[in-house]
């Protein structure tokens, strides 16, 4: 027995899994860094146009972390997570309009009816996997573009749809009272995101995610463990789609105002691009799901700003995102979370080498 | 104590168990039979991944047939399967811990409850590796750990020995006899190891073509002649 031989320390092997190990210290003294340089550092150096960029880019990190739950942790696909995202911006609008609940309320509101509908979304995942999966939420993300442009978005009207078209008057999504302005309303952006990681760790960390980890290996060893697969695939729907929810709810306040063209069905390739960018990021990172955000949200707005070829030709985005996500697939299934830094360190090295070398040479014997 | 009463599978036109009735007591039991026989099969019926077309099986007076598959591992069925399934991402605590978590067990004993299963299996030193990092052997492990954590009532080992070198396979002879007196469980070992089997089981039931050929102390058993001939190949005139 191999383990017999390196068995050492039994009681000093307890007693480190139970403290905190330094490494975590250290980790988290890093996020609180750069959370605090992008609340308070990011709004002063940047205009208010990559400000509200990078309010979109915390915004979709939430939807890429909902599908990388979902994804990368139970292995079940959705190709209709910005449709969520429709559904969750649609209910969001509704109660802002409708009513005069604090905007964390409608949040949360916006959070548990889209999981809801995202949870009926999950019963296929019962039955269906891999491509089947992916072309059922697809079509749910085609059924809600017909549905969008027949609703439209609340804008202020009355009814149950809350949509007038008289919409010269009518009134923006409103924020929450203590962050009106766009600077106030990306720093209550990052907050509600970092919760939502927070909320994603809680449960990858924990029962739930183990119970994952052991679905996505193998049903029948899951079930076999006493693992409710059906119970923790429709859960996983829940968790996503209310992440998704609030996204919605998030984004409806971002742009003030909803658009049924913004969901409409051409903008169904959202939803897949969004697999392949949350792909490229890393599916067994958290992290991977803010690198997928960046990917989707901040490099098309940074290319339209360098290349006036990229304004003309907005598609040539998919072109970028295929070569990338061919590029991960092949090199580095676990991400570009995983892979840059490991190049930049081989890079590091590849660059001190020579140094290195003169140095040692110098050092040697006569 | 498990009484199977007139178990049969059938798939299609095959029929992998066939009227089989047989009786596990106590201890380690043994079930061979050479390949397609009806043994995995025959954990799959218990696990709930097949269900069979007539027949009973009873567990320490639970009717198991009637348990949701799920709910088995539960109520503390455990098993391992021939290609090992402990979850290469998760640590080796977690994956011990995951077991627990879906038993009835005391959720408060569950720290306690994991070291004990690692320490058993001689783990412990591992409890934060990831199993994706660690050898077969190991591996293996880590199953029976998973196999005997939280108040089990039957441990099914299909082919736990499969790629273990032999000094390995001695320390899981050990282990495995070691299960019932420690854990309290009646343990049922698949395995083509006979040296193993005769190893840890005091009883062997012995499977051909999906019936029942022969059953009771392992040194009679693996001494009939109806045994060596199913192993041999021979011409059966039963």
């Amino acid at each position: 027995m191999p383990a017999r031989g390196v068995r050492r320390g039994v009681d000093s092997g307890a007693a480190r899994a139970r403290s905190v190990s330094p490494e975590t210290v250290v980790r988290a003294i890093l996020i609180g860094g750069a959370l605090a340089f992008v609340l308070f550092a990011l709004p002063v150096l940047l205009s208010t146009y990559w400000i509200k960029v990078l309010t979109a880019v915390a915004i979709f990190a939430v939807v890429a972390l909902g599908l990388n739950v979902l994804f990368g942790r139970a292995g079940l696909v959705s190709l209709g997570q910005i449709a969520l995202l429709a559904v969750g911006g649609w209910i969001a609008a509704r109660f802002l309009f409708l009513t005069s609940l604090p905007f964390p309320v409608v949040l949360l509101l916006a959070g548990l009816l889209t999981a809801a509908v995202g949870t009926l979304l999950g019963l296929p995942a019962l039955r269906l996997s891999g491509l089947h999966l992916a072309l059922i939420t697809l079509m749910f993300a085609g059924v809600v573009a017909i549905v969008v442009p027949t609703t439209n978005f609340p804008n202020g009207g009355s009814g149950v749809l809350g949509h007038t078209e008289s919409s010269l008057g009518s009134l923006a999504i409103r924020r929450p009272s203590i962050a009106h302005s766009d600077e106030a309303y990306f720093r209550y952006t990052v907050i509600v995101a970092a919760l939502m990681f927070l909320l994603a760790l809680a449960h990858v960390s924990a029962k739930a995610g183990r119970a994952w980890s052991a679905i996505r290996h193998s049903e029948p060893a899951a079930l076999a463990a006493g693992v409710n697969i059906t119970l923790y695939k429709l859960y996983a729907f829940t968790l996503a789609s209310f992440m998704t929810g609030v996204a919605g709810g998030l984004y409806a306040g971002n742009v003030g105002k909803l658009y049924s063209y913004q969901f409409s069905g051409a903008r169904t390739i959202d939803s897949v691009s969004l697999m392949a960018v949350v792909l490229m990021g890393g599916i067994f990172s958290l992290w991977g799901a803010v690198v997928a955000a960046v990917l989707q949200q901040l490099l098309p707005a940074l290319l339209n700003d360098w290349f006036a070829f990229f304004r003309e030709n907005p598609d040539f985005l998919f072109v970028i995102f295929g070569v990338g996500l061919l590029q991960v697939l092949v090199t580095a299934p676990e991400g570009l979370v995983t892979q840059f830094p490991r190049d930049m360190r081989n890079l590091g090295r590849l660059i001190i080498k020579p140094f290195r070398r003169r140095s040692g040479a110098a050092k040697g014997p006569p | 104590m498990i009484e199977v009463e007139g178990l049969t599978v059938r798939f299609g036109g095959v029929t992998p168990i066939d009227g089989m009735t047989v009786s596990f007591q106590e201890g380690t039991c043994g079930l061979i039979g050479p390949n397609g026989a009806g043994k995995t099969t025959f954990f799959n019926v218990l696990s709930g991944f097949v269900k069979p077309a007539t027949g009973t099986v009873s567990a320490f007076g639970e009717n198991l047939l009637k348990l949701a598959d799920y709910r088995r591992a539960r109520w503390g069925l455990r098993r391992t399967f021939q290609t090992e399934q402990a979850i290469a991402k998760l640590t080796v605590f977690e994956n011990v811990a995951l077991i627990h978590e879906h038993s009835h067990s005391d959720r408060r004993a569950r720290r306690a409850d994991v070291e004990d299963a690692l320490s058993f299996v001689g783990l412990d030193a591992f409890e934060r590796s990831a199993v994706g990092t660690l050898g077969t052997g190991p591996r293996r492990f880590v199953e029976i750990a998973r196999a005997v954590v939280g108040q089990p009532k039957v441990v099914l080992l299909d082919e736990p020995a499969a790629g273990l070198p032999d000094e390995q396979t001695q320390h899981l002879a050990g282990l495995i006899r070691e299960i019932p007196e420690r854990y309290g469980a009646l343990v049922i070992l698949v395995d083509h190891d006979m040296s193993l089997v005769s190893a840890c089981c005091q009883t062997t039931a012995v499977l051909d073509f999906g019936k029942l050929i022969a059953a009771g102390p392992t040194a009679e058993v693996l001494h009939n002649e109806h045994v060596i001939r199913a192993y041999l190949g021979t011409e059966d005139e039963l």
